[in-house]
C-alpha cells in the first residue's frame, strides 16, 4: 500500500522546551488525493502545525512523515530541498514577492527544484499560462505586471497557481481565503480543487471558518486531534 | 546562486529611487578616493618618467626643489643665473663627461621657450631612457629656426615652416614680443608626456639675438634700428644660462662633484641629483597625500554604512517576503546570500560608477591639468587599480551586508512560515 501524503504519530512541539507543549498529536494522516479541512481558532497552532508539516519548524518530539519520508531525518537544508519538490503553498495574505512579475512569481518553485521543472506540462511559460487561466486570470499582459498591483484575489490566484506549479504532491493553504468576499471565496477553493485534483495531489487546507468544510473530503478540527493542555497562543514576533 | 543573483538584482530595482541614492554615495567615495590615488600615483608616474641619463642639474644657488622644478619641468622661474665662464668651468671639469645649458624665461602664446644646443636632442632622455625624435623636419641649423614639441604643434596648428614670434618675458599674453626677430618652424618632435611636449627649442644663440637691444629689461627703440644681418655678424656666446645639465664620466663620482660645485668659490651655484631632488618632492607631498586618502577613506567607509542602513530599515517589511522564499524552498542560506548580494551588488555598481567617472574625468581632465600647471599625469588609464578597488569595495559591501543578512536568516528561521504582519 502506498505510504500516506502526511502521517504524523505522537508528535509534541513547544516553542520552548521548558514550557508544556502547544501540539500534543498522537495521530494525524492525509492520505493520496485527499483535501483535508483543518479548523480552529485562532491561536490554536493551526499555523504551526504546517510549519511541521513543512519541515520548518521541527518537532519536540515524535515521527513526521510525508511521502513516506521521515523530516526529521534530513537535515535543515534537506528539509527545505524536500519541500520544494514536493510542496506548495498559499498564505493568507502577502503571497507574493513584491518586485517580481506576475510570471516569475508563478515560475519561482520550479527555481528551487529541478524534479518539478521536469515535472511542467510543456515549457514553464505555458504552464505558468495554463494555471493562470485555469485559475480565472485570463490575459497575456497579466503576466508581466507586477505582483504589487493585483487585486487580493487575483494576488491569491497567483499564489495558487505558484503552488501547482511543477505539480508537487501536498499543497498547504493556510486561511487563504479569509480576505476574500463568499463569491470569490467559493470561486477561489472550487478552482483550486479543480486543478489539484487534476493533479491528483493532496490538500490540506486550513481556516478558522466552518462553513467551508463541507467542500472537502474530511473535515477536522484541530482540537480533536490536539490534545495539548497547555494550547496556548502562538508566539508573535 | 543564479537564482538568488537574479533575485537580489530585482529586489534592489524595486527599490530604485533608495538604492541609487546609496549607489552615488558609493559612487562620490570611490571617485574621490581614486581621483586622489590615481592622480597622485599619475603625478609622481609622470615627474619619475620625465627625465633620465643627466646624472646632475647645476643652477643658481636656491632650493633644491626649486632648481628641478623651473630647469625640468617648467615650473616657476629662477632667480638668478649661471655666469658662461661658470657653465664653460663645469664642462672643463675631467669627471664631466658632458654639459647642455638651458636658457629660459621667454614664452610663446602661453608655451616656454627654451635656449639650448643640439646636444640636448641627444642627451635629454625620458621615461628610463627613450631618446628624442622627431617626427618631421629637422634641428635647428640657422639662427631663427625653431624645433617644437607634439603639443604646441597641435594645440597651435603649426607645420614645418610656420612663422612665430617670441614674448619677453613668461605668461600667455607678454608685454612686448621680440616681433623683430620672427623664427620659423623646423622641427616637431614625437610625442613624450613630458613637459618637453610643450616647449619651443631655439638655440642658445637665437636667445642671446633676439635680447640685442633689450639689455636694461624692455626693448631700447633704437634695437629697430639693428637688422638681422648685422646681428648675425654679432658674438652671440650668451653671458648666462638658466641651468645646466651634467653628465658625468663616472656615476660613482656623482656625490664629490656635486660637492665641488656646491663649493664653487667663483659663484653661487648648487647641484643637484635628479633623482634625490624628486624624493624630496615626494616626502614634502606625502603628508598632504596620506590625509587626502585617509579622508577618501573616511568617505568609502561612510557610503558601506549608507548600504548598511539602507538594507537594516528594509528588513523588517520583508519578513514576508523572507517567509514566501522560505515556503518554496529557499534554505536560510539563500536568505543570507540574498541579502549579501544586494549589498555586494550596491557596491559594485557604485565603485563601476565611481571608477568610471574617474578614468573620463582624467581623460577630459588631465590635458586641462598639463595646461594649467605643466603636470603630466602618467599611467592613470583605467587599469589594476580600478580592478583592484572594484573588488575591494565589492568585497567591503558583501561583508557589510553579513550584519543584516544575519538578522534576516535569524528572523526566518524563527518566523517560518507564519510571520505575523
Amino acid at each position: 500500500m502506498a505510504p500516506k501524503t502526511v502521517s504524523l504519530t505522537d508528535v509534541e512541539f513547544a516553542w520552548d522546551k521548558r514550557q508544556p507543549p502547544l501540539l500534543k498529536i498522537d495521530a494525524f494522516g492525509v492520505d493520496r488525493g485527499e483535501h483535508v479541512f483543518l479548523r480552529g481558532p485562532s491561536g490554536s497552532g493551526k499555523s504551526t502545525l504546517l510549519g511541521l508539516i513543512a519541515g520548518v519548524l521541527t518537532p519536540t518530539s515524535g515521527d513526521i512523515q510525508v511521502l513516506g519520508q521521515d523530516l526529521s531525518g534530513l537535515s535543515g537544508g534537506a528539509r527545505d530541498g524536500f519541500r520544494a519538490d514536493h510542496m506548495g503553498v498559499v498564505f493568507q495574505l502577502f503571497n507574493l514577492v513584491p518586485y517580481l512579475s506576475v510570471a516569475e512569481n508563478v515560475a519561482l518553485p520550479v527555481q528551487f527544484s529541478k524534479r518539478r521543472k521536469t515535472q511542467l506540462d510543456g515549457s514553464l511559460a505555458d504552464e505558468t499560462h495554463r494555471l493562470l487561466s485555469a485559475l480565472g486570470l485570463e490575459g497575456r499582459d497579466l503576466l508581466s505586471r507586477q505582483a504589487r498591483n493585483l487585486s487580493v484575489g487575483q494576488q491569491q490566484r497567483v499564489a495558487a497557481a505558484r503552488a501547482l506549479i511543477g505539480r508537487p504532491e501536498l499543497v498547504i493553504c493556510d486561511e487563504p481565503t479569509s480576505a476574500l468576499d463568499s463569491d470569490s471565496r467559493d470561486r477561489f477553493i472550487d478552482l483550486l480543487s479543480a486543478e489539484i485534483a487534476r493533479h491528483q495531489a493532496s490538500l490540506i487546507f486550513v481556516s478558522h471558518d466552518a462553513a467551508l468544510a463541507s467542500r472537502f473530503d474530511r473535515a477536522i478540527d484541530l482540537h480533536d486531534i490536539n490534545t495539548a493542555s497547555a494550547a496556548t497562543l502562538e508566539p508573535t514576533f | 546562486m543564479g537564482p538568488i543573483l537574479a533575485l537580489a538584482g530585482k529586489s534592489l530595482w524595486s527599490r530604485k529611487g533608495s538604492a541609487l541614492l546609496t549607489v552615488l554615495a558609493i559612487a562620490l567615495a570611490v571617485g574621490l578616493f581614486l581621483g586622489v590615488e590615481k592622480t597622485r600615483q599619475g603625478a609622481r608616474a609622470g615627474f619619475n618618467a620625465t627625465i633620465s641619463g643627466t646624472d646632475l642639474i647645476v643652477g643658481a644657488r636656491t632650493g633644491q626643489l626649486n632648481l628641478l622644478l623651473y630647469s625640468v619641468f617648467r615650473m616657476g622661474d629662477a632667480t638668478a643665473e649661471v655666469s658662461w665662464p661658470t657653465y664653460q668651468w663645469i664642462g672643463e671639469r675631467d669627471d664631466v663627461a658632458w654639459t647642455v645649458p638651458l636658457s629660459l624665461g621667454d614664452s610663446h602664446r602661453g608655451f616656454r621657450v627654451l635656449g639650448t644646443t643640439k646636444e640636448y636632442f641627444d642627451r635629454y632622455k625620458y621615461a628610463g631612457g627613450r631618446e628624442l625624435a622627431l617626427t618631421e623636419g629637422a634641428l635647428f641649423d640657422d639662427l631663427f629656426d625653431a624645433v617644437i614639441g607634439a603639443d604646441v604643434a597641435r594645440d597651435l596648428e603649426y607645420e614645418l615652416g610656420a612663422p612665430l614670434v617670441l614674448n619677453h618675458g613668461l605668461g600667455r599674453a607678454g608685454l612686448q614680443q621680440h616681433d623683430d626677430r620672427p623664427f620659423r618652424v623646423v622641427g616637431v618632435l614625437e610625442r613624450t608626456g613630458t613637459p618637453v611636449d610643450r616647449t619651443l627649442h631655439v638655440s642658445l644663440e637665437a636667445i642671446t639675438a633676439i635680447h640685442v637691444g633689450w639689455e636694461t629689461g624692455t626693448r631700447n627703440p633704437l634695437s629697430s634700428t639693428i637688422s638681422e644681418e648685422m646681428i648675425r655678424g654679432f658674438d652671440l656666446t650668451p653671458k648666462t644660462v638658466t641651468a645646466v645639465l651634467v653628465g658625468l664620466e663616472r656615476r660613482g663620482s656623482i656625490l664629490s662633484t656635486k660637492r665641488a660645485m656646491d663649493t664653487h668659490r667663483g659663484e653661487a651655484i648648487m647641484a643637484i641629483i635628479p633623482g634625490v631632488a624628486l624624493s624630496q618632492l615626494w616626502d614634502l607631498t606625502s603628508a598632504a597625500e596620506r590625509a587626502l586618502i585617509a579622508v577618501s577613506l573616511f568617505v568609502v567607509g561612510v557610503g558601506l554604512i549608507s548600504i548598511l542602513t539602507s538594507i537594516l530599515t528594509s528588513l523588517n517589511e520583508r519578513r514576508r517576503e523572507m517567509s514566501v522564499l522560505r515556503s518554496i524552498g529557499a534554505q536560510p542560506s539563500h536568505i543570507f546570500l540574498l541579502l549579501v548580494l544586494e549589498s555586494a551588488l550596491l557596491g559594485a555598481l557604485g565603485a563601476l560608477i565611481g571608477i568610471a567617472v574617474v578614468n573620463i574625468g582624467l581623460w577630459v581632465g588631465g590635458p586641462v591639468l598639463t595646461e594649467l600647471y605643466g603636470l603630466v599625469l602618467a599611467g592613470v588609464s583605467a587599469g589594476l587599480l580600478d580592478i583592484q578597488v572594484l573588488a575591494a569595495v565589492t568585497g567591503a559591501a558583501a561583508v557589510t551586508g553579513i550584519l543584516p543578512a544575519w538578522l534576516a536568516l535569524k528572523r526566518s528561521l524563527a518566523d517560518g512560515l507564519s510571520v505575523k504582519i
